[in-house]
C-alpha cells in the first residue's frame, strides 16, 4: 500500500457520506454547516415574526393581529433572534473557522460539540412547538415576574420560555467550554496568545462570558419554574418574594450576552477589514485588549437596565459610570478600524460594504446608548419606540451586518463557490436602506411618545407617517435578506466560479487549504511565526494540500496536535474521536427529559432519563485499552 | 512513518506537561458550576430572614453541631479522595478500590446526615412551601446534595471499572477528574456551611 499522504489522511479522516453522517458526524466543518443552516432558518422564522408585527402596525387602528397573538409575536421575535439565531450563527462560523485559522484538524471535544449542536436544535424545536398548541411565550423576551407567575399567565407559554431556555443554555455551554479548551490547547505550533487571530481572541472572550453569565439565567429560569409548577416562592410577593431578584438575575446574564453577540462579530469586522484594505491591521494589542475589557466590564454595567426600579442613588451612581466606561474599548477598536482603512487601500467588494454598514450603524446605536447611561434620559425614554430603535441599532447594527460581511466573506471557502458581486450589491444597499428606513423612525416615534409592546394606536397621534415608513422600511429589508438567500442557494452552492484557495488574497491559515477544506483541515500542521502568517510566510501558502515536512502531518493516525497554553508549544499528539451516534441519543434522551417536564408526566422523564443515561454510558465508555 | 522527536509524547489522554485538554474542559465546567451555586447563594442571602409570623425561622431550626459534624465527614472524604488519586498512581488497584469505596461511603454517610436533617425541619413545620427562608434553604442545600449523589455515583462506576480491569494506571487522569469535581463539591459545601450555618442571622 503505497498511499501518499493525502490520501492517508484522506482515508482517516473522511466520513461515509450519506443520511447516516449528518446524524453522526464529529466534523467540526460539518457541525458549522449545520449551526449555520438551522440558526439561519430561525432568522427567517423571526423575520417573519417581525414582518406580522409591523404588518399590523403600519396603519393606525388595524386588527389584523389581536392583542394576545401581538405579545407572543414579540416575545418570540426577541427569543428567536438572541438566543436562537445570532449566538447560534455565531457559534456556527466559531465551529467551522476556528480549527482552520488556529491550524487544528477539529475542536478539542469533537463529540461534545455535535452534542450542542443537536441539543441546539432540538431545543429551537420544542420553542417553537408552542406555536402548534397557540401557547407560545408572550411575556416579553425578558419575561419579568411577576406577570410570567403561575397567577398571571398560567398556561403553558412560560413553562415553554423557562424550560426552552434551561434546554438551550446546556448546549451553549458545552459549546463555549470546547471553544476555550479549542482555542488554549490546540493552536498550531508557534501561535502564541499574542498572534492569534482577532476572530479567535473574539470567540475566546464570548465563551468566557458565556461560562460566567449563562449559570445565572438559567437558575432564574429554574426557580420560576419550581414557582410555577411545584408551588414555591421565589417570586411570589404576597410570600414576601422579591420581583427585583428575577430582573437582577436575568440581566446579569443580560448585559453579557449583549456582548456575547456583539463581541464575535467584532471579531468577523477585525478579520475583514486588514483584507480588504489591504494592510495589516493597525493596533492589534489594542484590539485583542479591547475585546477582553470588553468582556470584563461586560459584567459590571447590568442594573442598567433597571435604573426605572427605584434603585439607591450610589449604585445607580456607579452602574453608570461602569456603563459609560464601556464605551471606550469600543472606542479603540473604531479608531483602529478606521485608521486601517485610511492608511490601506480599500476594495471595496460586497463583504467590505457590510463591515462599512456596521460602522456606520453601530456608531449611532452607540451614541444613542451613552444616552440612555444617563439615568435622567433613561427614565424618560424606558419602555418607549426610542429603546426598540436602540437595540436594533445595535443588535442588528453590531450583529447582523457582520453576519452579513461573513457569509459573503467565508461562504466561497466553505462551499467553493464565489458569490455573485453584482446580488451582493444589490442585497447590501436593499438591507442598509431598508434598515434605515425600519428603525430611523422609530427613534422619533419613541421621542413621541410611542410606547413599545403595544398592538395598535390610534390615528392623530402624530405617529402614522413615521409607522409607515418603518413598515415599508422592514419589507424593504426583508427583500434584501431574500437578496442574499437566492445568491447562496444559486451562486453559492452551484453557479458561482470557482473560488480557489484564497479568492480574497487573506492573511490568515483558513485561506490555505481548498475551498471547501478536505476533511483533515491541513495536509500539514502549519508553523506560525506572526500575527498574518499567509502574508509573512509564502511556505504556508499551500499547506493545506501540500506536505514538505513529513513529521507534521500526523498522518499515523487520527490525530492533531495539542500545544501549550501561552507559547503554543508542541506538547502532544491528540488522537480524536471517530463519526458517532452517542451525542445524538443523548441529545435526544434529553428532549424527551424535557417535554416529560413540560407535560409533567413522570414515564416520559424517566423514559428520556433511560435513553440519555444509555447514550453517555455508550459515550464515555471507553474504547479497547491503550497498548 | 517516522515519529515525530518534538510531538512524540503519549498518544490519547494528555501529557504530562501542562494541563491537559480534559481537565481544562472540567474546570471550565467547574467555573459555570460556581455561577449556578452563586446563584442560589446569593438568593438564600437575600431570603433567610423573610419568614412570615409563625414560621420557623433560621435560628429555631439549625443544629450547628450536629451539622459540623456532617460537614467534617465531607470534608474527610476528599482526604480520602487524594489517596485514591495516589494509589493509581503507584498502580496500586488494591488500594484504588478500598480509597474509592471510603470516599464513596463518606459521601453517602453525608447525604444520610441530610436526609435526616431535612425530615426532621419537616417535622419542625419548616417545609419547601412554608415560607421564603424555608424554599430558598431547601434548594439551595437540596442542589448541593444533588451533586454529591452524582459524585457518589461517579465513585462507584470508578470502582466496577477498576473491578473489570478497565481502570488500568494510564487512565489515572479519569480519577483525577473526577477528584476534581468531588473536591469542588466539597468546597462548595464549606461556602455554604458558613455562609448558611455559622454567619448568624437577625431572626
Ligand atoms: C429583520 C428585521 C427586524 C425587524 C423588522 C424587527 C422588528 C421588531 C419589532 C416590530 C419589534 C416589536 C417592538 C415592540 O412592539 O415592542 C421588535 C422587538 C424586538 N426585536 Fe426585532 N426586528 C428585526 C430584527 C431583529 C434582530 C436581528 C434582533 C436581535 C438580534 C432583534 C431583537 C429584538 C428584540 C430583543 C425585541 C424585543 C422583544 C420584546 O419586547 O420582548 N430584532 N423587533
Amino acid at each position: 500500500m503505497a498511499l501518499t499522504v493525502d490520501e492517508r489522511l484522506e482515508e482517516l479522516w473522511e466520513e461515509e457520506p450519506g443520511l447516516g453522517s449528518v446524524l453522526s458526524t464529529v466534523d467540526h466543518k460539518s457541525i458549522g454547516k449545520h449551526y449555520i443552516y438551522t440558526a439561519f432558518a430561525f432568522f427567517l422564522a423571526g423575520g417573519v415574526e417581525a414582518l406580522l408585527m409591523r404588518t399590523q402596525l403600519a396603519r393606525p387602528d388595524l386588527h389584523l393581529i389581536g392583542p394576545e397573538a401581538f405579545n407572543e409575536l414579540f416575545s418570540m421575535h426577541g427569543i428567536t433572534m438572541i438566543f436562537f439565531f445570532v449566538t447560534p450563527m455565531l457559534f456556527g462560523f466559531g465551529n467551522y473557522f476556528v480549527p482552520l485559522l488556529i491550524g487544528a484538524r477539529d475542536m478539542a471535544f469533537p463529540r461534545l460539540n455535535a452534542f450542542g449542536y443537536w441539543i441546539f436544535l432540538f431545543a429551537g424545536l420544542f420553542m417553537y412547538s408552542s406555536f402548534l398548541i397557540g401557547r407560545a411565550p408572550n411575556d416579553g423576551w425578558f419575561n419579568y415576574v411577576t406577570l410570567s407567575n403561575h397567577q398571571f399567565t398560567p398556561a403553558l407559554n412560560i413553562d415553554y420560555y423557562t424550560l426552552g431556555l434551561v434546554f438551550l443554555g446546556i448546549s451553549t455551554t458545552v459549546g463555549s467550554i470546547n471553544f476555550i479548551v479549542t482555542i488554549l490547547k490546540l493552536r498550531a505550533p508557534g501561535m502564541s496568545l499574542n498572534r492569534m487571530p482577532l476572530f479567535v481572541w473574539a470567540i475566546l472572550a464570548t465563551s468566557f462570558s458565556v461560562v460566567f453569565a449563562l449559570p445565572s439565567l438559567t437558575m432564574a429560569n429554574v426557580m420560576l419554574e419550581l414557582d410555577r409548577r411545584a408551588g414555591f416562592n421565589f417570586f411570589n410577593v404576597a410570600k414576601g418574594g422579591d420581583a427585583i431578584l428575577w430582573q437582577h438575575l436575568f440581566w446579569i446574564f443580560g448585559h453579557p450576552d449583549v456582548y456575547i453577540i456583539f463581541l464575535p462579530a467584532v471579531g468577523i469586522v477585525s478579520s475583514i477589514v486588514p483584507v480588504f484594505s489591504r494592510r495589516k491591521i493597525i493596533g492589534y494589542l489594542w484590539l485583542a485588549l479591547a475585546t477582553m475589557t470588553t468582556a470584563i466590564i461586560g459584567f459590571g454595567v447590568w442594573v442598567h437596565h433597571m435604573f426605572a426600579t427605584g434603585l439607591p442613588t450610589l449604585s445607580m451612581a456607579f452602574f453608570s459610570a461602569a456603563s459609560m466606561l464601556i464605551t471606550i474599548p469600543s472606542a479603540i477598536q473604531i479608531f483602529a478600524w478606521l485608521a486601517t482603512i485610511i492608511a490601506g487601500k480599500p476594495v471595496f467588494k460586497t463583504p467590505f460594504l457590510f463591515v462599512l454598514g456596521f460602522l456606520f450603524v453601530f456608531v449611532i446605536g452607540g451614541v444613542t446608548g451613552v444616552m440612555f447611561a444617563a439615568v435622567p434620559f433613561d427614565q424618560q425614554i424606558t419602555d418607549s419606540y426610542f429603546v426598540v430603535a436602540h437595540f436594533h441599532y445595535v443588535l442588528f447594527g453590531g450583529a447582523v451586518f457582520p453576519i452579513f460581511a461573513a457569509i459573503y466573506y467565508w461562504v466561497p471557502k466553505m462551499w467553493g463557490h464565489l458569490l455573485h458581486e453584482g446580488l451582493g450589491k444589490l442585497s447590501f444597499w436593499l438591507i442598509f436602506v431598508g434598515f434605515n428606513l425600519t428603525f430611523f423612525p422609530m427613534h422619533i416615534l419613541g421621542l413621541l411618545g410611542m410606547p413599545r409592546r403595544i398592538y395598535t394606536y390610534h390615528a392623530g397621534l402624530g405617529w402614522d407617517g413615521y409607522n409607515l415608513a418603518a413598515s415599508i422600511g422592514s419589507s424593504v429589508l426583508a427583500l434584501g435578506i431574500l437578496v442574499v438567500l437566492v445568491n447562496f442557494l444559486l451562486y453559492g452552492l452551484r453557479r458561482g466560479a470557482p473560488a480557489g484557495p484564497d479568492p480574497w488574497g487573506g492573511d490568515s491559515l483558513e485561506w490555505a487549504t481548498s475551498s471547501p477544506p478536505p476533511a483533515y483541515n491541513f495536509v500539514e500542521i502549519p508553523k506560525v511565526q506572526g500575527t498574518e502568517p499567509l502574508w509573512d510566510q509564502p511556505e504556508l501558502r499551500d499547506i493545506g494540500f501540500r506536505a514538505r515536512d513529513v513529521e507534521m502531518t500526523l498522518a499515523e493516525g487520527h490525530d492533531t496536535m495539542g500545544t501549550t497554553v501561552v507559547d503554543a508549544e508542541p506538547e502532544s499528539v491528540l488522537t480524536m474521536p471517530e463519526a458517532t451516534y452517542t451525542p445524538i441519543v443523548t441529545a435526544f434522551g434529553i428532549s424527551v427529559v424535557f417535554v416529560g417536564f413540560l407535560t409533567l408526566l413522570l414515564p416520559i422523564i424517566v423514559l428520556g432519563g433511560v435513553i440519555a443515561i444509555g447514550g453517555m454510558m455508550a459515550w464515555l465508555r471507553p474504547k479497547e485499552l491503550p497498548e | 512513518m517516522a515519529v515525530n522527536p518534538a510531538t512524540a509524547e503519549q498518544h490519547g489522554v494528555g501529557t504530562s506537561t501542562g494541563i491537559s485538554n480534559a481537565k481544562l474542559g472540567v474546570w471550565a465546567f467547574l467555573a459555570s458550576e460556581c455561577l449556578l451555586f452563586g446563584a442560589l447563594i446569593s438568593t438564600y442571602l437575600l431570603y433567610h430572614d423573610r419568614t412570615l409570623p409563625g414560621t420557623p425561622t433560621p435560628r429555631q431550626v439549625y443544629d450547628i453541631p450536629y451539622t459540623s459534624v456532617s460537614s467534617f465527614v465531607l470534608l474527610m472524604s476528599s482526604l480520602t479522595m487524594v489517596l485514591a488519586l495516589a494509589a493509581i498512581q503507584r498502580g496500586d488497584q488494591e488500594k484504588l478500590r478500598v480509597w474509592l469505596m471510603a470516599t464513596a461511603l463518606l459521601g453517602m454517610t453525608f447525604i444520610a446526615g441530610q436526609v435526616y436533617e431535612f425530615t426532621r425541619f419537616v417535622q419542625e413545620g419548616l417545609t419547601l412551601k412554608t415560607n421564603l427562608f424555608g424554599t430558598s434553604f431547601f434548594v439551595l442545600t437540596g442542589f448541593h446534595g444533588a451533586h454529591v449523589t452524582g459524585g457518589i455515583l461517579m465513585l462507584l462506576s470508578l470502582y466496577g471499572m477498576s473491578l473489570d480491569g478497565r481502570l488500568p494506571t494510564e487512565r489515572a487522569e479519569v480519577v483525577e477528574l473526577v477528584g476534581l469535581y468531588w473536591h469542588f463539591v466539597d468546597v462548595v459545601w464549606i461556602v455554604i456551611f458558613t455562609v448558611v450555618y455559622l454567619i448568624p442571622t437577625g431572626k
